[in-house]
């Protein structure tokens, strides 16, 4: 049978990079085909061709068979190609049958919009594929697993057959992901087709029947489910072999480094986020914090590091009262803080990357000699620590914001670890990075454990959890639910933890 | 190389010239600048009844008619700002000192009106850098005025070296104190300060009504008016009659410096600039926000204050009610035309002076109104604020990003 979707030889040049190197692709009817590849690969380039947004150099497009002109997205409308983002394009204040007829409005005689008709056919929609959701409501008030539904029903309400879903779980609690698996095969027994962009090895040989892999704007293979394994796929996609499980030794404990007694920290709707915690981190461990995205994690760190103040409870670093201790002091004692969000308060985006590398030390010796900035200085301080962390970046004075996301983590990272640390807390540490990085920020991570370093690892990637922790605390609607061993303790107890059931509980 | 790779190679450089030149964002300001002179002239050719009168005539005499005063528009705003070249030409020629003087003097009139918008446009410009948005520099130009004609007066007996600077002090710390209450009520409250700096702009006209009615009035005069300062308390002039020209602008020059060097070259700036850039990498790094939005409203009013006490110690040597004639407000069109950077807000202040300087002369020699030079000033800044008309109307290109 002929495949539903033909590229080939598909290339794309942008001045100074050629991102599309003749790719060649196809994808057969029912099927879910992973394309796979690092940040700056060219997947997204390559469906951006597909979708209209860009004009190929050369290549060809065949939909079913019929070759394709592709000038602007609504192009490939017609023709049954349709694309979720990994960033929805929803507007938070119409409801859901405004988000979807947006452009292909129903109207009624005397034009005005007919939203009747349209939240019926999303009904028939929500029936028929298994995706509820109520047409009235307003998309800010849904939560992002029933939001990615929403951005479906868009290609569904315009007919699409041929569906390209952009790092789709991405945003997605680990159910929300089982959920999105199921709607996609339910999809796939309707008679669509789907490609899945994305860069998660366990979801692609879970899911994907069929995966090819970019690297430089080249295919480099592709690959069968039942013929293939992660370590091969990660392999093709970093082009060497990668370590996905860390080796390392048994953890060499030492004193107590962090110690924090019943903590109670509000959120900032003023409701209990983190409540009755207590645990302590020593020197020469990991504790990892698991648990489903918005159980008090985020509260919980900003409480440590000093962004927040807990209502009750005490926090002691290295003996010393800290439960009030403003940010600076917290520093100083010799704490590293890797944000959740980085770009929001790791970085200072417009700031070059010298800059950003001494932005909490930017008053102290030698970075600055009685107020007056030390430049030179500055700058070799950054050229080590571009050396040293392998920051890929022309030079020290590039704006940070024209990094790409697993730089932009090194340099926090780099600017961290640059100092004599005594507690380092990450938090998701990995988010939105590549294989590549992720591998070396877990590399960097397990070294300062073995130096010593006390480290509060705090993740929903229980994989990552996993791999690095010594000590597991799973956090369930604020509350610490136990602390166990990582080498004894299985993935399904702990998965069963982050869904709040207790082993006493059934 | 072959000759047809030679022209080939010059012609890629040649283009890659004109491309980056195209791409340039300093392109599209000095674009920005020039198509609003140029609209201005057409809009003082539309609006004036001459124009419309030679129309009645015949197509030919209206288009001549409106070129006349297009042509006579620009002519005396250039003159008016930077003098009538033959007069210069043959005073220089006569070597006579009194002529020289009287040639050069649009050119030292224009330095002299700039002078007031160097230092508002540093108050605004300090302010935009640190996140805020000082609306209350005209405010703070009365207040500081208000102190600085106190030190001026009060004092008798002192030398100038001590009178001037503590007079220019006078007024920095006046204006200082206007700006640091509306900008403690942000950093303790989140009170915004728009709406709270304009409203402390009211107060300050009252205030200033208030005293120059008051204690502060000349006791010989029955208008609002203070006493001259004294002969002490004079920012030096350099020229004799006419010419005005005064250290004031020496000084703005200075702290314009001062400014840059903060800013940039200290570890003060670098948390100001963070705080500004970014509220929640400074929260992270352990900067104090409230310290940051404290000091910048302080220093930006005193920036703002010694306008008022330039006006007062190197202009009218004394202080009348309605003195300042919206420095405050154009300092913030300018700001944002120099980038809020000290050196744009210096070549935008000299700008905006000659501009004002030559506006006197065209409402004179050209009669033309000098509102127009308003229209004008709002043109450039509209150009400014919307880059994309520009490109368009140019043709050119968005400044490169690098690549994702």
């Amino acid at each position: 049978m002929e495949p539903v979707l033909e590229l080939r030889g598909i290339t794309k040049r942008f001045p100074g990079v050629l991102a599309n190197d003749h790719i060649s692709l196809d994808l057969k009817q029912g099927e879910i085909h992973a394309l796979l590849g690092e940040n700056g690969a060219g997947k997204t380039t390559l469906m951006n061709i597909l979708y209209g947004l860009y004009k190929p150099d050369e290549g060809e497009i065949f939909v079913k068979g019929k070759k394709l002109l592709v000038e602007t997205p609504n192009d490939a409308i017609k023709a049954g190609v349709g694309m979720v983002h990994q960033h929805f394009m929803l507007i938070p204040v119409f409801t859901v049958t405004e988000n979807v007829m947006l452009g292909d409005e129903y109207l009624t005689a005397g034009n005005f919009l007919d939203r009747k008709k349209a939240a019926a056919r999303i009904r028939e929609i929500s029936q028929t594929y298994n995706l509820q959701v109520d047409p009235d409501a307003y998309v800010k008030d849904l939560p992002v697993g029933i939001q990615q539904r929403v951005e479906i029903i868009k290609l569904l309400f315009r007919n699409a057959d041929i569906l390209i879903l952009d790092e789709p779980t991405a945003v997605l609690t680990p159910q929300e992901v089982d959920e999105l698996f199921k709607i996609m095969k339910t999809l796939v027994s309707q008679g669509k087709s789907i490609i899945l962009i994305t860069h998660k090895l366990r979801e692609v040989m879970e899911f994907a029947e069929r995966t090819t892999v970019i690297r430089g704007g080249k295919v480099i293979g592709s690959a069968k489910q039942s013929e293939t394994n992660q370590f091969e796929l990660a392999s093709m996609m970093v082009g060497r072999q990668i370590e996905l499980n860390i080796e390392k030794k048994d953890p060499d404990v030492k004193e107590v480094v962090l110690d924090v007694k019943s903590l109670k920290v509000l959120d900032t709707h003023h409701q209990i986020a983190v409540q009755d915690v207590s645990f302590e981190v020593r020197s020469g461990e990991v504790l990892g914090i698991a648990g489903v995205q918005g159980n008090g994690q985020t509260e919980l760190v900003r409480a440590l590091t000093g962004l927040d103040h807990p209502v009750e409870g005490k926090i002691h670093l290295l003996g010393k009262d800290i439960t009030h201790a403003p940010v600076k002091q917290i520093t100083e004692i010799g704490t590293a803080h890797i944000p959740e969000d980085r770009q929001k308060d790791g970085l200072v985006l417009a700031y070059s990357i010298e800059d950003n590398l001494i932005l909490n030390t930017w008053y102290k010796e030698p970075f600055a000699h009685n107020i007056v900035l030390q430049r030179k200085v500055i700058l070799e301080n950054a050229d080590k620590l571009i050396a040293n962390f392998d920051i890929r970046t022309p030079n020290a004075q590039t704006a940070t914001s024209n990094l790409s996301g697993g730089n932009q983590q090194k340099v926090i990272v780099a600017r961290e670890f640059s100092r004599p640390i005594k507690l380092l807390v990450a938090s998701q540490p990995t988010r939105g990075l590549d294989v590549g990085s992720i591998e070396y920020i877990h590399r960097r991570i397990i070294e300062k454990r073995d130096d010593g370093c006390a480290v509060l690892l705090v993740s929903t990637e229980l994989d990552e959890i996993m791999q690095l922790s010594d000590r597991i605390a799973v956090m369930y609607r604020g509350r610490i639910l136990a602390i166990v061993d990582a080498k004894t303790t299985s993935r399904e107890t702990i998965g069963l933890l982050m869904a709040g059931v207790t082993p006493e509980a059934h | 190389m072959t000759k047809t790779e030679e022209t080939q190679k010059k012609k890629d450089v040649l283009s890659t010239f004109f491309d980056e030149l195209r791409r340039n964002s300093l392109t599209v300001t000095v674009l920005a600048i020039l198509t609003g002179l140029l609209a201005g002239g057409l809009i003082a050719a539309v609006t004036t009844e001459g124009v419309y009168a030679a129309f009645r005539v015949s197509f030919f005499e209206g288009i001549k008619a409106g070129a006349m005063v297009f042509w006579n528009t620009y002519k005396a705003l250039f003159t008016g700002s930077v003098g009538v070249p033959a007069d210069i030409v043959s005073a220089l020629r006569s070597g006579d000192a009194v002529a020289i003087n009287k040639a050069f003097t649009p050119f030292f009139e224009s330095l002299l009106q700039a002078t007031p918008y160097i230092f508002a446009g540093l108050a605004v410009a300090l302010g935009f850098r640190v996140g805020l948005f000082n609306i209350g520099a005209e405010g703070q130009i009365f207040v500081g005025a208000l102190g600085t004609v106190w030190v001026a007066t009060a004092f008798k007996g002192l030398p100038g070296i001590i009178h001037v600077p503590l007079a220019l002090l006078g007024g920095a710390i006046c204006g200082g104190i206007w700006g640091m209450i509306p900008g403690w009520l942000k950093a303790k409250t989140g009170a915004h300060e728009v709406i709270n700096t304009i409203m402390m702009n009211y107060i300050a006209f009252r205030l200033s009504e208030y005293m120059l009615t008051g204690i502060l009035r000349d006791p010989n005069k029955s208008t609002p008016i203070s006493a001259p300062i004294e002969k002490s308390a004079w920012l030096p002039r350099f020229f004799d009659d006419p010419n005005r020209f005064h250290a004031g602008f020496f000084v703005a020059l200075l702290m314009a410096f001062l400014v840059y060097w903060l800013l940039f070259r200290t570890s003060w700036g670098f948390e100001l600039r963070t705080v500004g850039s970014n509220p929640n990498a400074a929260r992270y790094a352990g900067m104090s926000i409230v310290r940051s939005t404290v000091l910048t409203m302080f220093l930006s009013g005193a920036l703002a204050g010694m306008a008022g006490a330039n006006e007062v110690l190197g202009v009218n040597h004394n202080l009348a009610v309605a003195f300042s004639s919206g420095y405050g407000f154009d300092s913030i069109a300018l700001a944002l035309l120099g980038n809020s950077h000290p050196l744009g807000v210096v070549l935008a202040s000299l700008l905006f002076g000659f501009l004002r300087n030559g506006a006197i002369q065209m409402q004179l020699t050209a009669g033309i109104p000098i509102d127009i030079i308003s229209v004008l000033q709002a043109l450039i800044l509209a150009f400014i604020a919307a880059p994309a008309i520009i490109r368009t109307m140019y043709r050119l290109k968005e400044p490169k990003a690098e690549g994702k």
